[in-house]
């Protein structure tokens, strides 16, 4: 497999931010009610990550040792105030239902751990596609999770209608309660998985 | 009257952890034991006491002209206060110290310490109000945080399928807890 395309794919699927390394849970509890914002929330969250890896990585040899961790978080916060304004302008009504963790990307983290332990010790174009395939990774969990959660909640996929006039759907699927359920249903299904496929190879 | 609506709104019906969804990675994270989990809330509750009322402060400073610095002056804040938090528990209490290990540096990135400063703004709230609703936030973080690492202690002598072992399980216990606190919704005085 091409060097690049690994380094993708090892984002999204070795080490999968959500199902794997566990981390940013907040927003991928909070925002997968739906499909929609599960979508726009892990394309903000990419965007911010490919753009703060880039800067981090460009800046790595400047930034002292002492204060790396403040200039991070100066960096990423900078990014994800551009991606909040840019939101609240030509997506108001996303902006809207993702709320408050729109700025709380600045604490996700995922940013913080990539820029940490990849972007503060890689090339330019290594950090980029590492932020890509993290982002894309974490984007990938959350539509997974946002459409079990859409379709059995409440019966639609997109906003469209699947089954909702046969049945009524469990609403507590995309109230809190559902969303540390389903996740844990989903962690658990891919460790079965995993085990499974391990128990084969040898 | 106003006070007490907001404290119980803040502890129960709008908990963080659980109604929320504002600081699972340490919910998560430090629930093994009851006593890491109880330190891991005293030290979230002063930084988001403390958090509340800097910010409303500073806030007030940057007026709706410098609305946009809002996400970046407020993190600083955080994080020299927490920087702060781990200075005075490394001296004085050293065991807590390394009970807490990574996730005391970690409060910086505690989604809930941020939240609340920019809940407290969106809201509107004045001082008081901002210190009560971050104080008793914090302690409805602390409630949830030391029942669920309750509910952990317990799990581990359980026999759990294979798969389920870990993090899913303690998702779906948080899950049934969330269930649990349902049950105050609609709950005003």
């Amino acid at each position: 497999m091409n060097k690049n395309l690994k380094v993708i794919a090892n984002g999204i699927i070795n080490e999968n931010p959500t199902f794997v390394q566990l981390l940013g849970m907040c927003p991928t509890l909070a925002v997968t009610t739906s499909l929609k914002n599960g979508i726009g929330m892990g394309l903000s969250a990419t965007a911010v990550l490919v753009a703060s890896n880039v800067l981090i990585s460009l800046l790595r040899k400047l930034i002292p040792e002492k204060v790396r961790i403040a200039a991070y978080i100066v960096i990423i916060a900078t990014f994800v105030t551009i991606i909040d304004l840019l939101l609240k302008a030509f997506l108001p009504s996303l902006a809207d239902q993702l709320g408050i963790f729109i700025p709380l990307i600045v604490v996700n983290c995922i940013i913080l751990a990539r820029a940490e332990a990849f972007a503060s010790k890689n090339t330019v174009g290594k950090s980029a596609l590492d932020g890509l395939g993290m982002g894309l990774g974490f984007t990938c969990a959350l539509i997974l999770i946002s459409a079990v959660r859409e379709f059995l909640g409440a019966g639609t996929l997109f906003d469209i209608k699947v089954y909702g006039d046969i049945i009524t759907p469990p609403a507590i699927v995309t109230m809190a309660p559902g969303g540390f359920i389903v996740l844990g249903s989903l962690i658990a299904l891919i460790n079965h998985i995993a085990a499974k496929r391990k128990a084969g190879d040898k | 009257m106003e006070y007490l609506s907001l404290i119980i709104g803040a502890l129960f019906t709008q908990n963080f952890v659980m109604v929320k969804f504002l600081g699972i990675c340490p919910f998560l994270g430090v629930s093994k034991k009851i006593n890491t989990a109880a330190g891991m809330g005293m030290a979230v509750t002063f930084v988001m006491a403390v958090a509340s009322a800097i910010t409303y402060l500073v806030n007030l400073i940057l007026g709706s002209r410098f609305e946009y610095l809002q996400t970046i002056v407020f993190i600083l804040i955080i994080a020299g206060l927490v920087q702060f938090v781990e200075m005075f528990v490394k001296k004085s209490m050293p065991s807590l110290y390394n009970a807490l290990g990574i996730y005391l540096p970690l409060i910086t990135t505690n989604c809930a310490v941020l939240g609340v400063a920019l809940l407290n703004v969106q809201n509107g709230y004045d001082f008081i109000q901002s210190v009560l609703y971050g104080t008793f936030a914090a302690l409805g973080f602390t409630m949830a945080i030391v029942i669920f690492a309750g509910i952990r202690e317990n799990i581990d002598e359980a026999d759990i399928p294979k798969s389920f072992r870990g993090f899913p399980i303690a998702l779906v216990t948080a899950g049934l807890m969330a269930i649990a606190f349902m049950g105050f919704s609609g709950f005003s005085i």
